[in-house]
């Protein structure tokens, strides 16, 4: 036993020391002091530091809807130059089931070449005929499910370039498990949420169009239709811009632009902002890459004279004629303030949103009330942790200091813990660690009792401990259990600062199994190997 | 020191005023529920907009009512946050006027209502971001700074934003606050392009319906699951009616905890839901400490009586159960007294909790074991102890 001893107390200072290293880092980062080092290692969550809590739903209908609609271009194209006659290609339903499509008219004789057409080109769609030589296709509910978890992965992956070019340290955004096609994202201390989030709502899914009636705007709808012929014409839509120059400058204005797109945003290579020099505005330069240069190329050369539309989110920006050829660069203009430059071209860069999004919640803790919240939560923690440690002492004497040590021990082991893992310390994370140092003690208490009881009943010191330790770690094990299965359950529902209290209480129970039992058993066996035979314990 | 020495209660001949006692505080917490506050549920559950204000003098509720009046938002609630001396208020809007397709639309109006001494031209400093600052201070550049703007003014904008959060609790009194921190050229600026409001925003929690709803479902699942699981685990330990025995008894706890915030008409929020989770887990570790005594005096004292071996058991845990509940009690109201605001739910059904957990793991789980094992006695069956194990039970006899 005295042997084992010698170990099982180099063990014990071994860890204490491993994980004091965990709380303030090697001695050479304590120059700023020891409450410094421990913010260092040691995360704070964003209802302490401050920050804000975004949950963003992302439309994923949006990339369904847009990849039927480029299946839709493809079908009529095929079914053209495979002369099949049709009336019409439609989509019923484009909000609730934006993947289907309906497809009228098809002749009888042409089906079965109209369904391995829709075999070759569209393996991703199932047809099924209907009424009136009519046939409808949906998407494959294994390939639409892949499709809109991809928008989801590809939209994480843009708003994170996004905020990253922000210059946000520490962010997180990830899936949020919680809902469907959700995200989460957490900006420790952003101080101007409004300015982020528009930055990261911006589907930036730029577009250059051609623009039609000569490059001249509409001032409404009305107009619009009564200069078509009440219809607009074929492959042709209108869209909204702000009219730039002029004395009408910022009104709402109509414009004709056509359907396809000469040039979209995968096609872009860089943004860059600049002030012109003639008019003193700053205004937005892009590149092409290669091949979407090279498309620019030949539209520009087929549309001399013509004038081209450059779309942002649906929104005309700029309309200009083509004078000649193009190669691989443009120029968005506007009344842009320098930020708002900036911003658009930082948007530009980090790519297109695959779908929109649209925020759901939205938490904003001033760096103000983080302070406050640290100083009060490290006050009740210091006040709850004496209260303990001074009753144990008073009614366990002896004992009590073993006890605690063993709960120092245990704090010491959970904030280690949360310095090595990485995990965030929150507010009810903090009450975690009180609440731990509550609910630690009780394991002492359990085993104190039932040494006291033995004691009782006659035993000898060195057996009464033997008994209360063997008989206690039971149940010890089975109230730790049930509170850790609590603290998983809400680790898996919980966000934010629910789950940092539920990381730090099941850290510091486990901890506390450590402690309680292992720890201070070796202490009771060290104080009862240095006393004479029969000689009373002190508890 | 001992407050407990052999004790000898007959908790169980007690058991029908235990019940009326518990009786009282259910029927009294679902009776609130069902035709008084219902279950209050906070911001993250219902949905809406909370906007927290701090102000550099004692806010008047009725002004405050005033501007919002005159913003249109007529169904705003305010009251007071915090202690008075705080000089916080919180701004609350309905889910009805918190729209998902522009989720801050609320609280910009809120803003724009407060805002009601602004001089033409000027930004409130009190409520601008330290990009705002940055943006100001690069465009006039009072320091000379050229190209190099950028890198001069942004750290400045951060001391000064820092400086009012951190030194001045989010509120400054005037713009000459900031002469400690800032050049006087610099100063200059600020005071010619900036004015102080009389309150700055602390906090803002915006929830939508749909994850207010989301969060409703989840809760109960929680709540489900984490019962479920103990029931589970208990059964697996113990028996079967052991496990049931606990997870009544948590029940109750939950039930009566939940029904004190709805008499007192406190807010669940999710931290609340935290709270009772963890007092899920928590009020199970008296009765298992109970459970694991009876299970084992069960094969001590074969002769006798069920119910006085569950006498026996809660006598001899006493001691135990007091104490811990005692220091965890400690702990929580250490909590409830010093931990702030932001953790008062919390805390407050961490106290209610601990005190209903450890009376019901004596009152109510005990007596439920013991009507089990009379109802099957009625019936001529031999009461439930322990999963068979010849060889264990063997072990303890001999060691007994």
């Amino acid at each position: 036993m005295t042997k084992n001893l010698g170990w099982k107390l180099i063990a014990i200072i071994g860890t204490l020391l491993v994980f004091l290293f965990g709380i303030f880092g090697a001695p050479n980062n304590w120059s700023q002091g020891a409450l410094a080092a421990m913010t260092n290692r040691i995360h704070l969550g964003l209802d302490l530091k401050g920050g804000t809590h975004l949950i963003l739903q992302v439309q994923v209908n949006d990339a369904v809807r847009a990849d039927a609609e480029r299946a839709i271009e493809r079908l009529k194209e095929d079914l053209r130059t495979r002369k099949i006659a049709f009336a019409e290609i439609s989509q019923p339903d484009p909000v609730n089931a934006p993947d289907k499509i309906v497809i009228a008219g098809i002749p009888p004789e042409s089906s079965s070449d109209f369904k391995s057409i829709v075999s070759d080109r569209l393996p991703e769609y199932d047809p099924t005929s209907g009424a009136q030589n009519s046939w409808a296709l949906t998407m494959k509910p294994t390939l639409l499910a892949d499709l809109k978890n991809r928008a989801v992965a590809q939209s994480i992956e843009t708003i994170r370039n996004r905020v990253d070019k922000l210059g946000v340290s520490e962010p997180v955004i990830q899936e949020h498990g919680l809902g469907q096609y959700q995200i989460l994202v957490q900006l420790p201390g952003v101080d101007d949420p409004a300015r982020v989030k528009e930055i990261m709502q911006s589907t930036a899914m730029l577009e250059i169009r051609q623009a039609m009636n000569g490059g001249q705007p509409y001032p409404d709808e009305q107009a619009a239709l009564a200069g078509n012929n009440g219809l607009l014409p074929e492959g042709t839509a209108l869209l909204t811009g702000k009219s730039i120059g002029g004395t009408d400058e910022g009104r709402t204005v109509y414009w004709l632009v056509s359907r396809s797109t000469a040039v979209a945003g995968r096609d872009l290579r860089e943004a860059r902002v600049n002030r012109s020099p003639d008019t003193n505005r700053m205004e937005v330069d892009f590149n092409l890459t290669g091949e979407g240069g090279q498309r620019f190329g030949t539209f520009t050369r087929n549309h001399v004279n013509d004038y081209l539309a450059v779309v942002l989110d649906n929104k005309v920006m700029e309309v200009a004629r083509i004078e000649s050829e193009i190669g691989d660069s443009g120029r968005i203009t506007g009344n842009f303030t320098e930020q708002a430059a900036k911003d658009l071209a930082l948007v530009l860069n980090s790519g297109a949103l695959p779908a929109g999004i649209k925020y759901l919640e939205e938490r904003t803790v001033g760096p103000s009330l983080g302070a406050d919240s640290i100083k009060s939560g490290v006050r009740a923690a210091v006040v709850g942790m004496l209260a303990v440690l001074i009753f144990m002492l008073v009614y366990y004497r002896g004992a009590g200091i073993n006890a605690d040590v063993a709960l120092i021990l245990n704090l010491i082991i959970l904030l280690g813990f949360l310095g090595f893992s990485g995990a965030t310390l929150t507010l009810p994370g903090i009450a975690g660690v009180i609440l731990t140092v509550g609910m630690g003690v009780d394991s002492n208490v359990l085993i104190f009792e039932r040494i006291r009881e033995e004691l009782r009943n006659g035993k000898t010191p060195p057996s009464a401990v033997e008994q209360g330790f063997s008989h206690a770690w039971i149940t010890i094990v089975d109230t730790h259990v049930t509170t850790i299965v609590s603290a998983f359950i809400l680790f898996i529902f919980g966000t934010g600062p629910v789950k940092g209290f539920a990381v730090t209480l099941t850290f510091g129970l486990l901890a506390n199994l450590f402690t309680a039992v292992f720890v201070s058993r070796v202490i009771f066996d060290w104080i009862l190997s240095r006393k004479q035979r029969g000689e009373a314990l002190s508890i | 020191m001992e407050f407990f020495q052999n004790t000898n209660i007959d908790f169980l001949g007690k058991k029908w005023y235990f019940l009326a006692f518990s009786l009282v505080f259910s029927v009294a917490g679902i009776l609130s529920m069902l035709f008084w506050h219902g279950i209050p549920l906070g911001v993250d559950f219902r949905g809406g907009t909370l906007v927290y204000v701090k102000y550099s003098h004692t806010p008047d509720i009725a002004t405050i009512h005033a501007a919002l009046d005159r913003a249109g938002l007529r169904n705003a609630r305010v009251q007071a946050y915090d202690v008075p001396s705080n000089n916080e208020v919180i701004i609350a809007l309905d889910i009805q006027e918190t729209n998902e397709a522009s989720l801050d639309k609320g609280k910009t109006q809120i803003i724009q209502a407060l805002s009601t001494n602004a001089p033409a031209g000027k930004q409130d400093l009190n409520n601008a971001s330290s990009l705002t600052i940055k943006n100001l201070l690069m465009d006039k550049d009072p320091l000379h700074a050229g190209p190099d703007a950028d890198a001069k003014y942004a750290p400045i904008a951060q001391a000064i934003v820092g400086y009012r959060d951190r030194a001045k609790s989010g509120v400054l009194g005037s713009v000459g606050d900031l002469g400690g921190t800032v050049d006087p050229a610099a100063l200059g600026v600020l005071q010619d392009g900036f004015y102080v409001s009389d309150y700055g925003v602390r906090n803002v929690e915006i929830v939508g319906p749909q994850v207010g709803s989301q969060l409703r479902k989840q809760a109960l699942l929680a709540i489900l699951y984490s019962l479920l699981g103990m029931l589970v685990y208990l059964a697996f330990r113990f028996e079967l009616i052991y496990g049931i025995a606990a997870v009544v008894t948590v029940f109750h706890d939950t039930l009566i905890t939940v029904g004190a915030f709805s008499l007192m008409n406190k807010e669940i929020s999710l931290t609340v839901l935290a709270a009772i989770l963890t007092l899920v887990g928590y009020s199970n570790n008296d009765t298992i400490v109970v459970f694991d005594r009876i299970r084992e005096n069960i094969k001590l004292m074969r002769r006798e009586k069920l119910s006085d071996i569950v006498n026996r058991s809660i006598n001899q845990t006493l001691s135990r159960t007091i104490l811990t509940a005692g220091l965890t009690f400690l702990t929580v109201l250490a909590l409830y007294v010093f931990g702030g605001e932001v953790l008062h739910g919390f805390s407050f059904a961490l106290v209610i909790g601990i005190l209903i957990g450890t009376y019901s793991s004596i009152a109510i789980a005990a007596p439920i074991l013991v009507a089990y094992q009379d109802w099957r006695a009625d019936r001529g069956k031999r009461p439930v102890a322990m999963p068979v194990d010849p060889g264990k039970r063997e072990k303890v006899r001999a060691k007994a």
